[in-house]
């Protein structure tokens, strides 16, 4: 259905230019929309940036959405997928008081996890766990009982599944400009 | 070659070469290179080095010093409409920008090519809240096709080229290059080079041949077809493939608002405006018909009334430039993602000659009707006060529909949109997308800065008039002919319109008053008259289209008339309304 919502990962290529951030964020805000995560990086080619923005909305309105990311002069390349296309991560950090390591539980719960421990200082230690957002925040309830100092997660990661690369695209722009 | 254009060579040749000097000379030289001949802008602070650079070029780049920088930016607009031209606005920081941005807003909505130069502060002062900073280019990001900082006197060609290029090229749209003043001082080493591709950018796509056989192929087959142009005809310089498409396959052409002009308003074939004020027949129909064809329009609200009951019965061929309009609003049955003028030329091989000469006369005879209803409407409700529509009707009479129109806001503009007959392209000029009052006084200058040859009317209300009226000051200082048309109904009066259709007549706030408009005039050495009968208004308006200057003429008009044919806010266009 076009007017179910989902969640949907946007991937937008850009020239590396002052301001693009802005740019493609405020097409969301004019359209009332609230934005999950958002990560921005280098990519393989040097000089092109990727972002990574998730949200949920319908697919009616990412589409029109991205139609108007794609229109910014400075956007290579706009991707919409859903989440069975994307191969997603994020981060998450966990401060824990270190006095409490002493509770055996926090071991197993480190272990049954895969998390590990990041950093150790007389008065706290730092969690790492990498996983989907259910699985960071699965930690994150289980650690609650200890105490958590502080959390912070990253937003949403992604590389999409299917195979055309980045510079493909780039070498079709460039024929394009060519015709 | 004659001599003037040798000159013109030689400068070129000679400005190619490399050059060392100040940023604020290579932007003047940078809009020569462009070929600008007109700029229009108010100096201030931030903008003073390139108004003193500019003070050596004056044989080569008029300057005109508007009233307010919202003049220059809808006189730029008004330039900019008329002509094959970008339009050009200079700017200071702070307030000299923010002037700018509703003419920025408006431009970009009805795809404007402009050129706006703010100065800034110098670099160092950049987010200290130093005197005249404002955040241009976070201001102005989302009412601009690209706008762009410039800190380093090196980067201010490159970056002035690629503004000449986004701003014209694709769906064309206002470009903010913000310079701030220590790279006005900087010397650089001038170069020119013309921007031809953005690696990023894609102004145009490629003709796609199937969905164009594929929309052949449903008008080939059509009982019942309807096109509807817009302003993107114009922008791409279709109107001639236009005239051969529609003539070939004999479908009856209505237009939108910014549309009017692009294909001949007295061609059989043409059967009036589509939308909110647009005519009956072309309304009703869009949900008869069995294939609509629309170019180089957007399906904007005001065109649709209620989506869900615009033209549901009827296969859609879309065919536009921007590939966000494409299934924004109204899915296609046939997109075709293409310049209008590459589209129309390979339908016209396409399609078969047809005519539709049965179904054209319903439009005929349905046109017919509205104009005896509502003639005989106001008869009987103004019987003694002259109305909007004679005075435009008799406007279009005298000029032969020949005349740059450039209206304002409000019911005039909509009774000019009904009652010109617009029969040249790039004569209408007028705030469709964003509706701006205030407009059409500054943008009437603009376009006759870019036709001095041609006869350009603005036709106002007296409350739009009242929102630049300074501008008259810029008319008299630079000798501008344009014929100033104020329809006086004392009233705000679209709104009060709406307030006696929807609000029990609770006119809250549209009754106006009004200065001596033709005193006004007189005060700036403009002649003028005001005309309360109707047996006076033929040799007025004779005398107004006569003069070899400017002219100002207030008409009184009936106070509480309304604009009809209607759709109501939120209705189909079937049940658009004519009393
Ligand atoms: C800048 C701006 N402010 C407010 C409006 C809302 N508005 C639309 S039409 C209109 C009335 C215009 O009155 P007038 O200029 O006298 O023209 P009339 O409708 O009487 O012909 C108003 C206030 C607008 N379009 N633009
Ligand atoms: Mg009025």
């Amino acid at each position: 259905m076009e007017n179910l919502e989902k969640t949907f990962t946007v991937s937008i290529f850009t020239e590396n230019t002052i301001g693009m951030l802005n740019r493609i964020t405020i097409i969301f805000t004019r359209r009332h929309l609230n934005i999950d995560s958002i990560t921005a990086s280098e990519t393989e080619v040097k000089n092109v940036h990727r972002y990574t923005i998730v949200l949920r909305t319908t697919k009616e309105q990412i589409d029109k959405v991205v139609g108007q990311i794609e229109k910014l002069i400075d956007v290579l390349k706009a991707f919409v997928h859903e989440d069975k296309d994307v191969v997603h991560q994020e981060i998450a950090l966990y401060k824990i008081r270190t006095s409490n390591l002493s509770n055996a539980d926090v071991e197993q719960v480190i272990r049954e996890n895969y998390a590990k421990v990041l950093s150790v200082d007389t008065q706290f230690i730092v969690i790492e766990k990498t996983g989907h957002k259910s699985e960071t925040q699965a930690l994150f309830d289980k650690l609650k009982p200890f105490g958590v100092l502080e959390f912070a997660r990253s937003g949403r990661v992604a590389v999409t599944k299917p195979m055309k690369e980045l510079s493909t695209y780039l070498k079709e722009l460039e024929l394009n400009k060519q015709l | 070659m004659t001599t003037t254009s040798l000159v013109k060579e030689e400068l070129k040749t000679k400005m190619v070469k490399t050059q060392t000097m100040t940023g604020s000379e290579a932007v003047i030289q940078c809009l020569l290179q462009e070929e600008v001949e007109t700029i229009f802008g108010y100096p201030g602070g931030a903008i003073m080095p390139i108004y003193d650079a500019l003070y050596d070029y004056l044989d080569q780049v008029n300057h005109i010093l508007t009233r307010h920088e919202q003049g220059a930016i809808h006189a730029a607009q008004g330039f900019a409409r008329t002509s094959k031209k970008v339009g050009v606005v200079f700017a200071t920081s702070g307030p000299g920008a923010t002037n700018l941005i509703t003419g920025l807003a408006d431009a970009m909505i009805d795809s404007t090519p402009l050129v706006c130069i703010t100065g800034q502060v110098a670099s160092p002062l950049l987010g200290t809240d130093a005197f005249q900073e404002t955040d241009v280019i976070g201001i102005s990001m989302p009412v601009t096709k690209w706008n762009c900082q410039v800190t380093k006197a090196k980067n201010i060609v490159e970056t002035l080229a690629k503004a000449f290029f986004i701003a014209q090229s694709g769906r064309p749209g206002p470009v903010v290059v913000d310079i701030t003043k220590d790279a006005q001082f900087e010397l650089v080493d001038f170069h020119y080079k013309k921007c031809k591709t953005i690696r990023s950018y894609q102004p145009k796509p490629q003709l796609n041949l199937e969905q164009v056989k594929a929309a052949a192929e449903l008008l080939n087959k059509a009982k019942k077809p309807m096109l509807i142009v817009g302003q993107g005809v114009m922008l791409s310089g279709a109107e001639k493939a236009l005239l051969e498409f529609a003539k070939k396959t004999g479908v009856p052409v209505a237009s939108t608002l910014l549309g009017l002009g692009v294909f001949p308003g007295n061609h059989e074939q043409f059967v009036g405006m589509v939308g909110m004020h647009g005519n009956y027949a072309p309304n009703v129909k869009t949900n008869e018909c069995d294939v609509l064809m629309t170019v180089g329009m957007r399906f904007d609200d005001r065109v649709t009334g209620d989506v869900s009951k615009y033209a549901r019965q009827a296969k859609i061929i879309h065919v536009e430039l921007d590939a966000a309009e494409i299934n924004k609003i109204i899915k296609a049955d046939v997109p075709v993602w293409a310049d209008a003028k590459e589209a129309l030329e390979a339908l016209i091989t396409l399609v078969e000659p047809k005519k539709h000469d049965a179904w054209l006369n319903e439009f005929k005879e349905a046109k017919a009707k509205e104009n005896q209803v509502l003639l005989e409407n106001r008869a009987k409700d103004f019987p003694e006060q002259m109305t909007m529509d004679e005075v435009l009707s008799l406007l279009s009479d005298l000029t032969k529909g020949e005349a740059i129109v450039v209206t304002d806001v409000g019911q005039h503009q909509m009774m000019a949109a009904q009652f010109y007959e617009y029969n040249q392209t790039k004569s209408n000029v007028t705030s469709g997308g964003l509706g701006t009052m205030g407009f059409a006084l500054p943008a009437a200058m603009g376009a006759k800065m870019a036709n001095p040859k041609k006869q350009v009317v603005a036709v106002i209300g007296d409350g739009g008039f009242q929102m630049t009226l300074q501008e008259l000051g810029t008319i008299m200082q630079n000798n501008i002919g344009v014929k100033i048309i104020i329809l006086n109904n004392g009233f705000l009066g679209m709104v009060r319109q709406w307030q006696q259709l929807f609000f029990e007549k609770r006119y809250s706030f549209t009754e106006i008053q009004s200065p001596d408009f033709v005193a006004l005039a007189n005060s700036y050495k403009i002649k003028g008259q005001k005309v309360n009968q109707r047996t006076e208004l033929k040799s007025a308006l004779e005398e107004l289209l006569n003069s070899d200057s400017a002219y100002l003429l207030e008409v009184k008009v009936a106070k509480e008339d309304n604009v009809f044919p209607m759709v109501p806010t939120g209705a189909s266009v079937s049940e658009v309304r004519l009393q």
